[in-house]
């Protein structure tokens, strides 16, 4: 049962948002004050593992047309922590099988009263297409290669419970970038809070538009790796590629994978990042997933805390919006 | 009705552009029995009875001449229907529209042939032209039978909206059709450089992590398709085109006299991909919504004649298709309706063409291109006619359009000129404001 503790917690003045959509559109300080709710709360909940009762009442969808299992049971995990209820939706076995656009998918959840539809979905944008027709708030639990906020916020809170401040880290995300959420979520929140963000991985993954957009592009994991405070190695996935990038795994994990001999040539205190699940001996080693610079457990707990920060930083900003509405006239 | 049994007309007040005969002018154009007559007859010219029309000064012009529409009957009635088509049509400004061999079952024999012809002439649009297939059931592998096709009425052959991938059957069909002196029509696309896009591949969709549309896809079948005109001397049209790479192709197979001709749709004149930003599947069309700078070199290869027409490239897919998310939804748009107010809004009003030669590229370019009657107001010719406001401001609703899709890429927009009458073999069968007609 909850221990039921008021939390000591103060709503942030400045968070409105009533939905999570990408971190592309959020600000520095947007950022910011999700990431320091979300230590907050950690430490709230001795470390994710304790139930506080600041969502008590309160319901969770999770609505996913893509199979998921780890950010799904982080969600869940989160909004529980905080003393809601959750529903499961997956489109397995569901109404969308038999003809239902996720619009209207979605809108039925709604309609049984949720506060939140966390989604998942094959296509990009369709969280934000949600955003637009659903009255409650929408967190994208990633949506095809577009993205994947809470994965990006997860990682960045990560880092800086290592590293204290982001600013002037270099940290390379390797491998797929062209087909991961997760890159481009990190692309974004690291930028935005001033780290350089190297994009590495052979030209068939990683477009060379990205040095428009101000990024260094490499495709030599090994003439970068000295410089990098911090790696985030990306899964190569080979179900959304519909021609191999790469002429065999083989030759992927020889010029890429993290290995122990790569790890001679890191810095000292190189962070092993990888947002899972992993292919081990793809892109990491298992020396390295299981050795001391990784932090890839740490990245799973952190997940349920970026969840409960943002699950509650939406939910506070809809109820004030609701407020709003009721106190100023319609016209 | 005595009006269409008679059919003789007498437009006053009109300025009247026909590129045709190199024309800007006031004037009053006579119709007799259906068919123009006299450019500024004499008073005792006129019939006593014949019908007046003030057409207070507006632009009257040869009728709009669409090459290609898809009109969804048989098979996706849902979509478009022929009467539904021909009329947004109207609507339009176009008196003539070529309809796609996209349909079910597609147009690839006589009797497909026959009843669209059938159909369209009981609707009482615009005229509707037929596409015939340019391969058996659309698969790229076997001819159609064209001869066939042309006996029963088919002004042209093609597969659009889908490209022709078979590079022989494209090449013996060039040679083929020569006897019947009938155009191929290729929408250039390379389909494994195209599979699975869903947007111009570019900078948006690397953000936005959406498979993009390469312009290489169009290039290199731009490339090969006025390769192949080049080497058959057959005649070929290649539209819509949407890439730089097409147009500078397009440009230097035309510099050393190869007779290839190109069309451009409106909705790459005037919107770039930075719209798919919003993920609304209304901007998810065919040719894709390009960069600005293609947007750019597209305006002014039309302006400078590189490219030949505009074609409306209406794709008409019903509300509840449109609705899924941005993968599931097809390309499409309802563009009939539009099209006439886009030209003028993005090109004649920003003085980047003059009305002569937005009539040319609308009007007169299509109809020789198609080799049908239209594009022109010479003594003699049915009197496909439209009148259009090339003031009037409105702003576009797609529950309001005559077609049956109400997607369009352009929906919210506030566009200049209007067809205020569409008049179809001297039977005025479009009127945007009935009060406005003095007909005596």
């Amino acid at each position: 049962m909850s221990t039921a503790v008021q939390p000591d917690i103060e709503f942030p003045k400045n968070w409105h948002r009533r939905h999570l959509l990408d971190l592309e559109s959020l600000s520095p300080e947007e950022i910011s004050t999700i990431l320091d709710v979300a230590q907050r709360l950690k430490e709230l909940t001795q470390g994710c593992r304790q139930k506080i009762s600041l969502l008590a009442g309160k319901t969770c969808a999770n609505l996913f047309f893509e199979n998921s299992t780890r950010t799904r049971n982080s969600f869940s995990l989160a909004a529980k922590r905080l003393g809601a209820d959750t529903v499961e939706f997956s489109s397995v076995g569901s109404s969308v099988a038999k003809g239902e656009t996720f619009v209207d998918t979605a809108k039925t959840i709604e309609a049984m009263g949720v506060e939140w539809v966390v989604t998942r979905h094959g296509t990009p944008g369709t969280p934000h297409l949600l955003s637009r027709e659903l009255n409650c708030c929408v967190l994208n639990a990633g949506d095809g290669p577009h993205g994947h906020p809470t994965q990006g916020l997860l990682d960045i809170l990560t880092i800086r419970q290592h590293r204290g401040d982001i600013k002037g880290l270099t940290v390379a995300l390797v491998g797929d970038i062209a087909h991961s959420r997760t890159a481009r979520s990190n692309i974004w929140g690291l930028s935005k809070l001033g780290a350089h963000v190297i994009i590495c991985g052979p030209p068939t993954l990683v477009s060379p538009r990205w040095t428009e957009l101000g990024f260094e592009v490499a495709h030599h994991l090994d003439d970068i790796l000295p410089r990098c405070d911090v790696l985030n190695l990306l899964r190569i996935q080979f179900e959304r590629q519909r021609a191999r990038p790469f002429p065999s795994v083989h030759e992927y994990a020889a010029l890429y994978a993290m290995n122990g001999v790569r790890m001679q040539k890191a810095k000292d205190d190189i962070l092993i990042m990888a947002p899972g699940p992993i292919n081990r001996g793809v892109e990491i080693t298992p020396e390295v997933a299981d050795g001391p610079h990784s932090v890839i457990l740490e990245q799973v707990t952190n997940g349920i805390a970026v969840r409960m920060a943002a699950l509650w930083l939406l939910s506070g900003a809809n109820e004030r919006a609701k407020a709003n509405a009721e106190s100023s006239p319609a016209d | 009705m005595n009006e269409s049994a008679k059919r003789d007309l007498l437009i006053e007040n009109a300025r009247l552009v026909d590129p045709s005969q190199d024309l800007d002018l006031s004037a009053r154009l006579l119709v007799i029995d259906g068919c123009v007559s006299k450019i500024n007859p004499t008073d005792q010219e006129v019939p006593a009875a014949c019908a007046r029309l003030d057409a207070m000064g507006r632009i009257v012009a040869p009728g709009l001449v669409d090459l290609g529409a898809e009109l969804r009957e048989p098979g996706s009635e849902e979509d478009e229907t022929i009467e539904s088509g021909s009329h947004a049509a109207l609507a339009g400004g176009f008196t003539s529209v070529l309809c796609c061999s996209s349909t079910r079952p597609c147009i690839d024999s006589p009797g497909a042939v026959e009843f669209v012809r059938q159909k369209a002439t009981k609707a009482r649009g615009a005229r509707v032209h037929v596409i015939g297939c340019l391969s058996k059931g659309r698969e790229g592998e076997q001819m159609a039978e064209l001869g066939l096709l042309s006996v029963a009425g088919a002004v042209a052959f093609s597969d659009a909206p889908k490209s022709m991938p078979n590079d022989a059957l494209l090449k013996r069909a060039l040679e083929y059709c020569r006897m019947f002196n009938l155009p191929i029509f290729d929408r250039p696309e390379v389909p494994e450089l195209a599979e699975g896009g869903m947007m111009h591949d570019g900078q948006v969709s690397l953000v936005l992590g959406l498979k993009g549309l390469p312009t290489e896809a169009e290039d290199l079948a731009v490339a090969r398709d006025v390769r192949l005109a080049e080497a058959t001397a057959g005649r070929l049209h290649v539209g819509p085109v949407s890439t730089m790479g097409a147009v500078d192709m397009i440009r230097r197979v035309k510099s050393r006299g190869i007779d290839v001709t190109a069309s451009v749709c409106p909705h790459n004149l005037c919107l770039s991909d930075i719209q798919l930003r919003s993920f609304d599947s209304k901007y998810k069309v065919h040719p894709p919504l390009r960069s600005d700078k293609h947007v750019e070199t597209l305006r002014n290869a039309l302006a400078d004649g590189t490219i030949d027409a505009i074609q409306s490239g209406h794709m008409p897919r019903s509300r509840e298709k449109k609705m899924d998310d941005l993968d599931l939804s097809p390309f499409g748009e309802a563009s009939l309706e539009t099209t006439l107010a886009t030209t003028i809004t993005y090109m004649v009003a920003k003085q980047l063409i003059d009305w002569k030669t937005a009539i040319e590229r609308l009007s007169t370019a299509p109809a020789r291109i198609a080799g049908v009657p239209g594009g022109t107001l010479k003594p003699g010719v049915p009197a496909d006619i439209v009148i259009i406001d090339p003031e009037a401001t409105w702003t576009v609703d797609g529950t309001r359009f005559r077609s049956n899709c109400i997607s369009s890429p352009l929906d919210g927009h506030t566009l200049q000129g209007k067809a205020t009458h569409t008049i179809v073999g001297g039977e005025i069968r479009y009127r945007l404001q009935p009060e406005l007609e003095h007909l005596a």
